[in-house]
């Protein structure tokens, strides 16, 4: 049933994807992280619905990294959608495992333990020697079906594959938070116990949306890994959780595209502010937030939803 | 008519406390019982034993021929035993239907986790459902309202009817006019227990006013200390000298004769 919201998505990324081979490289290249990032932001709005808020989603954006560059390194295995696919394979794994542990906990105990295993990640990462400690170390140039690109057409190429991946994972979440299990998120927020006796498991339920933000995060940061063609600790340490939050509030948790478009917004205000005020750009993205906060405190996601509501069947 | 729920020598003790003991009691298909006794008589702990909350320490309690003893809750939901909340369980965020449309989607869903994943929330299955049990409790003016502006007395029967989309063959209710006002009692229990019998549903309710247990139950179950002292239709149970002297209060009934 294609509504409004639908084709406005479509129309988006056909516009998204046309218009990149008439841009300057480090606009494409901007525009490549953010879109990557938007996939953590769309992992961490899953749990949000559900009032759980991640502040380690960064554990999962690192090992999506780190299992394509390892890959990469270890292997020669060089093909992207492999690679992408694989990162967010072993982030899913992590995130099924940590998924026992943290889906029983809410609230500031979900946060902080999801920001605690993050942070083992990156102590662990920084010790590496074998792999750069703190320096991490550089990703292999990967190709696309046996192509090669290099230059403009390899950021290209990255461009596209992240906004396909964006388009499909924006599709099989927007099915998700229709269906039986996405949709008891705000169930879940208001009253557990209802839930667990209409006969639902709710850790059950909160798994799974644990399993679904971590296989996102890990290919935001697969992607990232291609496109910036290095990784380091710092993707796991808890200052880059706190920049994917820090989108979640500025798009709010009301609609998809606002994930997307929440991640432009921010990194380029953040490019902006580092380029005209390099001592204040801090200063500039906290505005930014307070002011957020201030005038739409259901983020950027709810300019769009007044209209969407007045549309809908009363 | 077989008996729906049979409870043989049900026994529950929380350390030296024992919150029910020695309790026999079977429930043919399609009675309304209503339960009574004072705050701590075992009441609630006996609804809770029965819908799983609880796992009783000694006893069984068959229901249509299963021993469903100890089973977890989620597990008895799905076999048709539903209960409702002394304070009114609801999703305050959500509007009365899309309350009902959740209960009604997951009553319906299939398979788990995945079905859960597959299958959509609003179904023209669970759709209809819903609102069926909103016209079944003639709440329809509320349908579009959000939960948490609900007055108390909706706020039940939309409690009562999320139990109810599942279509369970046994409801215990938990106080259902608790928080009512004494002129609103009556119309309220007939609401609900009309709906409940259009659908043939075995009932199973704590009640605190006599009146109310004395119009509405087929059937009265009185607790005093953790076991069932009386057992009978509510004329019976209710003229019994040791329910009068426990539960109800011995001046109460004749008073009430009297004026009658």
């Amino acid at each position: 049933m294609p509504g409004r919201a639908q084709l406005a998505g479509a129309l988006m990324l056909l516009f998204a994807a046309a218009a990149a081979p008439l841009l300057p490289d480090w606009i494409v290249s901007l525009a490549t992280i953010s879109l990557a990032n938007a996939l953590v932001v769309l992992g961490l709005i899953v749990l949000w619905r559900a009032g759980l808020v991640s502040f380690g989603q960064a554990l999962y954006y690192c090992i999506g990294a780190y299992t394509v560059a390892l890959i990469a390194k270890w292997t020669g295995f060089s093909d992207a959608i492999g690679l992408v696919l694989l990162g967010g394979i072993a982030a899913g794994l992590v995130a099924g495992l940590v998924g026992f542990l943290v889906a029983r906990y809410r609230e500031i105990f979900f946060a902080m333990l999801s920001l605690a295993l993050s942070m083992i990640l990156y102590g662990v990462l920084v010790k590496t020697e074998s792999l750069g400690s703190t320096d991490g170390f550089s990703v292999n140039v990967p190709t696309f079906l046996g192509f090669a690109p290099h230059g403009q057409t390899l950021g290209l190429s990255l461009y596209w594959l992240t906004l396909a991946i964006d388009a499909i994972a924006a599709i099989l979440i927007a099915n998700y938070f229709n269906s039986i299990a996405g949709a008891l998120a705000a169930p879940i927020r208001d009253n557990e116990i209802r839930v667990e006796f209409l006969g639902v498991s709710v850790s059950g339920i909160v798994h799974a949306k644990v399993v679904i933000a971590g296989v996102l995060g890990g290919f935001g940061g697969a992607l990232a890994a291609l496109t910036i063609g290095h990784v380091d600790p710092n993707m796991s340490y808890w200052t880059t959780s706190g920049g994917f939050v820090f989108v979640t509030i500025l798009a709010g948790a009301g609609s998809i595209a606002a994930a997307f478009i929440g991640s432009v917004v921010f990194e380029s205000v953040r490019s902006f502010a580092v380029d005209v005020m390099p001592g204040l750009w801090q200063m500039t993205l906290g505005s930014v937030l307070l002011l957020t906060i201030l005038f739409l405190p259901e983020g950027l996601g709810s300019l769009f939803k007044g209209r969407k509501r007045a549309s809908e069947p009363a | 008519m077989s008996d729906i729920l049979t409870v043989r020598n049900l026994e529950k003790t929380f350390g030296s406390l024992v919150a029910a003991h020695n309790i026999n009691v079977s429930v043919p298909a399609e009675q309304t019982v209503g339960v009574i006794g004072a705050n701590g008589a075992g009441k609630t702990t006996f609804i809770n034993m029965i819908t799983g909350h609880l796992r009783p320490t000694a006893g069984t309690i068959m229901f249509e021929d299963m021993d469903i003893t100890g089973k977890p809750a989620r597990q008895i939901v799905r076999l048709g035993i539903s209960r409702s909340f002394q304070v009114a369980q609801v999703f305050p965020t959500l509007s009365v239907f899309d309350n009902m449309c959740v209960a009604a989607a997951i009553a319906r869903r299939r398979g788990g986790l995945f079905g859960a994943v597959a299958t959509p929330l609003r179904s023209p299955a669970a759709v209809a459902e819903a609102d069926a049990a909103i016209d079944l409790f003639q709440i329809g003016r509320y349908k579009h309202a959000s939960a948490s502006t609900l007055p108390q007395g909706i706020r039940k029967l939309l409690d009562i009817g999320m139990a109810v989309v599942g279509w369970p063959r046994l409801l215990l209710l938990d106080e259902p006019t608790s928080g009512i006002s004494i002129e609103e009692k009556s119309d309220l229990m007939r609401v609900i227990v009309s709906a409940l019998k259009s659908r043939k549903i075995t009932v199973l309710f704590v009640e605190h006013d006599m009146e109310i247990v004395a119009s509405f139950a087929d059937r009265v179950l009185a607790f005093y200390d953790g076991t069932v002292i009386a057992d009978g239709t509510p004329d019976a149970a209710l003229g019994d000298p040791k329910v009068q002297e426990l539960i109800s209060g011995v001046h109460l009934r004749p008073q009430g004769a009297a004026h009658a």
